[in-house]
């Protein structure tokens, strides 16, 4: 075999962030240390920049098979790569200011994540049961020492101990799945499992059990009930950069992840996977919702919300059609934003010694900030899927593809706790606005011009970019025709 | 019964039983030894398999490496075992329900027919000179040359977390800098005072 030039622009972007990732890491030695964090920073957001521009111009119609078919190229790829990229510079974005004050803005910090974003790349186009694994065991890692790297924080360390065990499990889950596919289909690759899957007809029990391996193994990535247990201990637990980072971009590198393996590579026993995805699904949707409520810690709140919010993404999945992949698809990129911009709303009022992570904290907070308390009343409008955030319509096409797939009752009861799970939201909202600020000063805007800027972009995009969401879902829906 | 299947069933017993007692024994130590004596049961099976390079690889990199530095840390480290088997019996059930439905589960994916020798052809022979890790460098430099790379980036993202999470300034250790003894110099400190030497010799007294 020879390397040919198809194969070198397959994994362009991941090969030019990894190159650069490295460059980060030596520049950060040598430096001296007042251009330190300057550079590095700066560095970052150009790679990530950088990459998003070479997938746009790359970007071709037709899926693309490189490296002898370990990875494919396609419009999910590029369409989930770019939004990872976009996604991750704005986490560092937010997160400057915060990472700073807290002790670990290194050049190790911004490398990690730098080695994250790759890997989650990898995981988006992979083709290959090979890399799906050697992505997500790269996220995995870097997730595990950013969850980690406030040493001197107990509670940091504990999440990222909790995350490593679990993680690893979980791993080793998947990992057994896929050797049993391995087994079974003699191998590896995704396309040829799903010729093999199609051909043994009726699931019996290896199959079966390589199936449902599996499927824990991504559920529990996404964290999706009965696997959520990690979720709101490490969304608590990590510093609030970290939790962004875990929160926004990993969600579409698994959604990739999940639409390669179960949409494409185990086609064949779809009516198996559909129902043990609707019992997840429900699960997440019922229990993230009604836990949500009783929390008093806005960082475990946003975790029992992301909980149901997969329970959401997973009702498209579990459609099994390709409105409903695409809707799924749809649901995951809005999902991203709009977390971006709910954490960076609570990064720009923590500072050093205090944390905006109460809900309590957020008391009158229209008296002392209304702009920022308006960005977040439409962050709180659009996670609870109210009429003209984008987040409305994001709920809406998962539901309308459920319903299209026959599964009335599935979107009835969906609907249901998402009504419930709008109390939450509003009760921030309520607080926000009518409620008097406890002891004026306690939270201070903390956040630097261009994160300002940004964040105040990303929050009204959530009901400015409402008229034009017909563009994302035909981007999504000739993206899925490509699968 | 052949004489591969003869060694194959001795090898295969051999790494159960010390598997089983890695886990079982008290000692640390022990444990650790029976951990090298079935990766080296293993690295015979695999031998038995033709697949000379990855056994020679496994004892020199597991039993060779990695256990050797894993004695090291077992004997400096004071485990307490006592501490370490708490809760034990309170796990135990759930452990066990969990641990056999796995079991259960094993067999009959195993006795299921899926993998019953006849539906493996069995791979054909090599004959003596032929190269073992040459395939294998070719296959992981053609083929596999990505997840090749990724596994690279991984262990370089292992060893930046690790430094990143161990290392650790501290302000108050004093060590010693070489370079500032070697370029030391007389006046740097040694100070020559001028003491006035009077007819005055009551405080000396």
């Amino acid at each position: 075999m020879s390397l040919a030039t198809v194969d070198i622009m397959v994994v362009l972007p991941e090969i030019v962030i990894s190159v650069m990732a490295c460059l980060v890491l030596v520049l950060d030695l040598y430096l001296p240390a007042r251009f330190r964090m300057q550079t590095g920073f700066v560095l970052t957001l150009a790679i990530l920049l950088a990459a998003t521009l070479i997938i746009l111009f790359s970007s071709v119609s037709d899926s693309v098979v490189g490296l002898n078919g370990m990875v494919v190229k396609d419009r999910i790829s590029d369409l989930l790569k770019c939004g990872i990229c976009l996604i991750s510079a704005g986490v560092f974005l937010y997160s400057r200011r915060y990472a700073i004050e807290r002790g670990f803005w290194r050049g190790e910090y911004l490398v990690l994540g730098l080695f994250g974003v790759v890997g989650m790349m990898i995981m988006t186009s992979a083709n290959h049961l090979l890399t799906v694994y050697v992505g997500v065991e790269l996220l995995a890692l870097c997730l595990y020492a950013m969850v980690g790297m406030q040493r001197d924080s107990v509670s940091a360390s504990e999440a990222a101990m909790k995350l490593f065990v679990l993680g690893a499990l979980a791993s080793g889950v998947l990992l057994y799945g896929m050797s049993l596919l391995y087994g079974l289909t003699g191998t590896l690759m995704i396309s040829d499992i799903s010729v093999a899957v199609t051909r043994f007809g009726p699931p019996d029990l290896p199959l079966l059990l390589a199936l449902i391996l599996v499927v824990v193994g991504l559920l529990f990535k996404i964290g999706a009930v009965p696997f959520h247990m990690w979720v709101p201990d490490v969304y608590d637990g990590a510093p609030t950069s970290t939790t962004l980072f875990i929160a926004a971009a990993p969600k579409l590198a698994a959604c990739g992840m999940i639409l390669r393996l179960l949409a494409e590579g185990l086609e064949g026993l779809f009516q198996t996977w559909q129902e043990m995805l609707i019992a997840a699904s429900l699960f997440s949707i019922v229990l993230g919702n009604v836990v949500a409520i009783a929390q008093k810690n806005i960082k475990r709140m946003l975790a029992y919300s992301a909980i149901s919010h997969m329970g959401f993404f997973l009702l498209g999945i579990l459609s099994g059609t390709a409105l409903g992949y695409s809707a799924a698809l749809v649901y995951i990129l809005i999902y991203g934003v709009i977390t971006l911009g709910v954490f960076g709303v609570i990064l720009g009022l923590s500072r050093k010694g205090a944390e905006a992570n109460q809900i309590e904290d957020y008391k009158g907070l229209n008296h002392t900030h209304p702009w920022l308390a308006f960005l977040m009343l439409l962050l709180m409008f659009s996670l609870a899927g109210v009429p003209p955030t984008i987040g409305f319509y994001a709920k809406l096409s998962v539901l309308q593809s459920v319903i299209k797939a026959d599964l009335a009752w599935v979107a009835v009861v969906a609907v249901i706790f998402a009504v419930i799970g709008a109390f939450y939201y509003l009760r921030v909202v309520k607080i926000m606005y009518f409620e008097s600020p406890a002891d004026s000063g306690e939270i201070q805007l903390n956040c630097g011009n261009s994160q300002r800027l940004v964040l105040s972009l990303n929050a009204l995009a959530v009901v400015v970019a409402m008229p034009w969401i017909g563009i994302l879902v035909d981007i999504c829906n000739q993206a899925v025709a490509s699968l | 019964m052949t004489l591969l299947s003869t060694v194959f069933y001795v090898l295969a017993g051999v790494l159960v039983g010390s598997s089983a007692m890695v886990i079982s024994v008290r000692n640390p130590v022990k444990a650790a030894l029976f951990l090298v004596l079935s990766f080296f049961s293993a690295a015979c099976i695999w031998m038995t398999l033709e697949a000379e390079f990855l056994a020679i690889t496994l004892v020199l990199v597991y039993v060779g490496a990695v256990m050797v530095l894993f004695l090291f840390v077992v004997m400096m480290l004071d485990i307490d075992i006592v501490r370490m088997r708490e809760g034990f019996t309170r796990y135990l059930p759930l452990g066990a329900l969990v641990a056999g439905i796995m079991m259960v589960e094993i067999a009959l994916v195993v006795m299921s027919g899926r993998f019953e020798l006849d539906n493996l052809a069995r791979p054909a022979g090599h004959s003596a000179d032929y190269s073992n890790t040459r395939e294998l460098g070719l296959l992981l430099y053609t083929d596999y040359v990505l997840a090749f790379e990724v596994a690279g980036l991984i262990l370089l993202v292992a060893i930046v977390a690790a430094i990143a999470l161990t290392l650790r300034r501290r302000p108050e250790t004093r060590y010693q800098k070489p370079s500032k003894q070697v370029k030391v110099r007389k006046s740097d400190r040694l100070r020559v005072v001028d003491v006035p030497s009077g007819p005055s010799q009551d405080n000396v007294k």
